[in-house]
């Protein structure tokens, strides 16, 4: 027992602080660190042509396609449903909040099967998109609704409570002085909320860019078409050629890097957002 | 919808609009699909589909692993966030920062690179596989992903608890002549425990429909190592729709009660912290 009687004895906390340290070890660094050793185990050329290969640049580019589309229709998604949720009473708002998160809670394959549902051959519009010549599932278009499934609630759920907690003084203020809706909304709401809007846009661009699950239900699999850079991945990895492993290890680690950059920006947003508030706090005290 | 009240900001009809109609083409669409099929399915058929050898064992193991792993979760959650939360040593940011790379991590990366690591021949495997411990195409393996996946639920829901935590009711207990463990099983535990719990039914909710990481790492074999998310998989491939949707909503049904249980403990554990 320590003199304080509030403290760990300097035994159980080293012992705490080591398993601590194995078990992070184990599952944080390693996995990391093993991407980027095995993307390297033919060296830089092998690495540098999986990269290029016609397959692997055009899974790059659909990835960057996909990010292109589904982060700004759920950025203005984002900001409408946080308007209407946190500046107005309504009733039925619970509801609508549990309907917006509801995508988390459904399995990324049972998100994929809904779309293959509606609009695969079977399915309800099957046979009229069919007719007209139009493919949703195991084309492009049926990847993006997929995405935008799995990616929905990312930046509603930041905004809301930001939204929430700045109120509607400032908005009330702005219009008094002569302001319309969209200057108010440009010049008051939209600084005040910036932080948490880059927060749900970081998350919502690594989920959209790294879905693997509903993605894989409705893509069918085409080399050079419709995969995606984590399908590029299994294709790599199932292919048992010398070099493939190394080669789906080589697009892993370009993921890999877009998941340090995300959990960089991420950090670097705490800890101002820490600041700010201790900041306040001082302001407050003094 | 909205109450009769006058309104000083405008927008409201745009934005709800927008909310609305986005919330129905992306969700509530494909939803409905999925409920209009199922109820099209006579109950004696769903029966049939949803429990037949293959399903029975796929939903042993989703269920059975997540189980395990959102165990294995609670236990070095609890310890990993009282370590970052108390203790100073090297290496305590970096670390904290970590926490989220599963997060962060596609699910095809993290199965792809811990299925190298605990294969024969990887780094870890080449000193574990000879003890007996095999990680790749196993069960286990399916845990140790499933762990992977869910490890930042309980961390991130423990952390702003054990800051909250007011020191004054530790010293008390001091005072009063408990020992530090006294002090940790009869103070602190139970304040803990509401938080604790919800970071485990969420990370255990997280894990039945994970899907990516586990394709890589389970060997996927009938029976052994398939998880239900990948039997839907097998069952859309093998254009057996009506086979898929029933498999899907005993994983949505199930998904939704955790969901209510959730919603629930966060309740609790809110009263608790004022």
């Amino acid at each position: 027992m320590s003199p304080r009687g509030t403290e760990e004895s300097p035994v159980a906390k080293w012992v705490l602080i080591a398993i601590a340290l194995a078990f992070s070890f184990v599952f944080l660094l390693l996995p990391l660190v093993n991407v980027f050793a095995q993307a390297l185990a033919y060296g830089w050329a092998h690495y540098w042509q999986s990269l290029v290969k016609p397959d692997s640049l055009a899974a790059i580019r659909l990835t960057l396609l996909l990010a292109a589309v589904t982060v700004p229709l759920n950025v203005l998604f984002g900001l409408a449903a946080a308007w209407a949720i946190a500046k107005f009473d309504f009733t039925g708002k619970p509801i609508l909040i549990t309907l917006i998160d509801l995508p988390f809670s459904v399995s990324p394959v049972v998100a994929g099967l809904m779309l293959v549902v509606l609009f695969g051959l079977q399915g309800f519009f099957g046979q009229w998109l069919d007719a007209h010549n139009l493919k949703i599932i195991f084309a492009v278009p049926g990847i993006v609704l997929a995405t935008i499934f799995v990616t929905f609630p990312f930046v509603a759920r930041e905004l809301i409570p930001v939204m929430q907690a700045t109120g509607t003084e400032q908005e009330e203020a702005a219009l008094t002085l002569g302001a319309n809706g969209w200057q108010t909304f440009w010049h008051v709401t939209l600084p005040s909320v910036k932080w948490g809007l880059i927060y749900g846009i970081i998350l919502c661009n690594a989920r959209a860019m790294g879905e693997f699950g509903a993605v894989s239900v409705v893509s069918g699999h085409i080399a050079g078409q419709t995969e995606t850079m984590p399908l590029r991945v299994e294709a790599l990895y199932q292919g048992a050629t010398e070099g493939s492993a190394a080669a789906a290890f080589a697009v892993a680690s370009l993921l890999a890097l877009l998941a340090l950059l995300t959990l960089g920006i991420k950090t670097f947003l705490e800890w101002r957002q820490a600041r700010t508030q201790k900041l306040i706090v001082g302001r407050v005290d003094s | 919808m909205a109450r009769p009240q006058f309104r000083v900001l405008p927008g409201f009809g745009l934005t709800m609009g927008v909310t609305l109609c986005y919330l129905s083409a992306i969700v509530l669409i494909p939803f409905a699909a999925l409920v209009v099929r199922t109820l099209e399915l006579s109950w004696g058929d769903f029966w049939r589909l949803a429990t037949t050898d293959r399903a029975l064992a796929a939903y042993r193991l989703t269920f059975g692993a997540s189980l395990v792993a959102a165990v294995a979760n609670a236990v070095f959650g609890t310890l990993l966030a009282w370590v970052l939360v108390r203790y100073d040593f090297p290496g305590r940011r970096f670390i904290d920062a970590m926490v989220d790379f599963p997060f962060a991590l596609p699910t095809a990366v993290a199965g792809l690179t811990l299925a190298n690591l605990f294969a024969a021949n990887g780094w870890l495997g080449q000193y574990l596989v000879p003890l007996g411990i095999k990680g790749a195409f196993t069960p286990l393996g399916v845990v140790i992903a499933l762990t992977f996946v869910g490890l930042p639920f309980v961390v991130r829901t423990l952390q702003p608890v054990l800051q909250n935590l007011e020191p004054e009711v530790e010293e008390a207990a001091a005072t009063l002549g408990a020992g530090r463990l006294r002090t940790f099983v009869a103070v602190i535990a139970p304040s803990l425990l509401p938080a604790v719990l919800t970071g485990f039914a969420l990370a255990f909710a997280r894990a039945i429909g994970e899907y990516g990481s586990i394709v890589f790492i389970s060997g996927n074999l009938p029976f052994k190592t398939e998880i239900a998310p990948y039997l839907i998989v097998m069952r859309l491939e093998e254009y057996d729709y009506t086979g898929a949707i029933a498999l899907a909503v005993v994983l949505l049904v199930f998904s939704f009660l955790l969901l209510g249980v959730i919603n629930l403990l966060e309740h609790w554990s809110s009263r608790f912290q004022h």
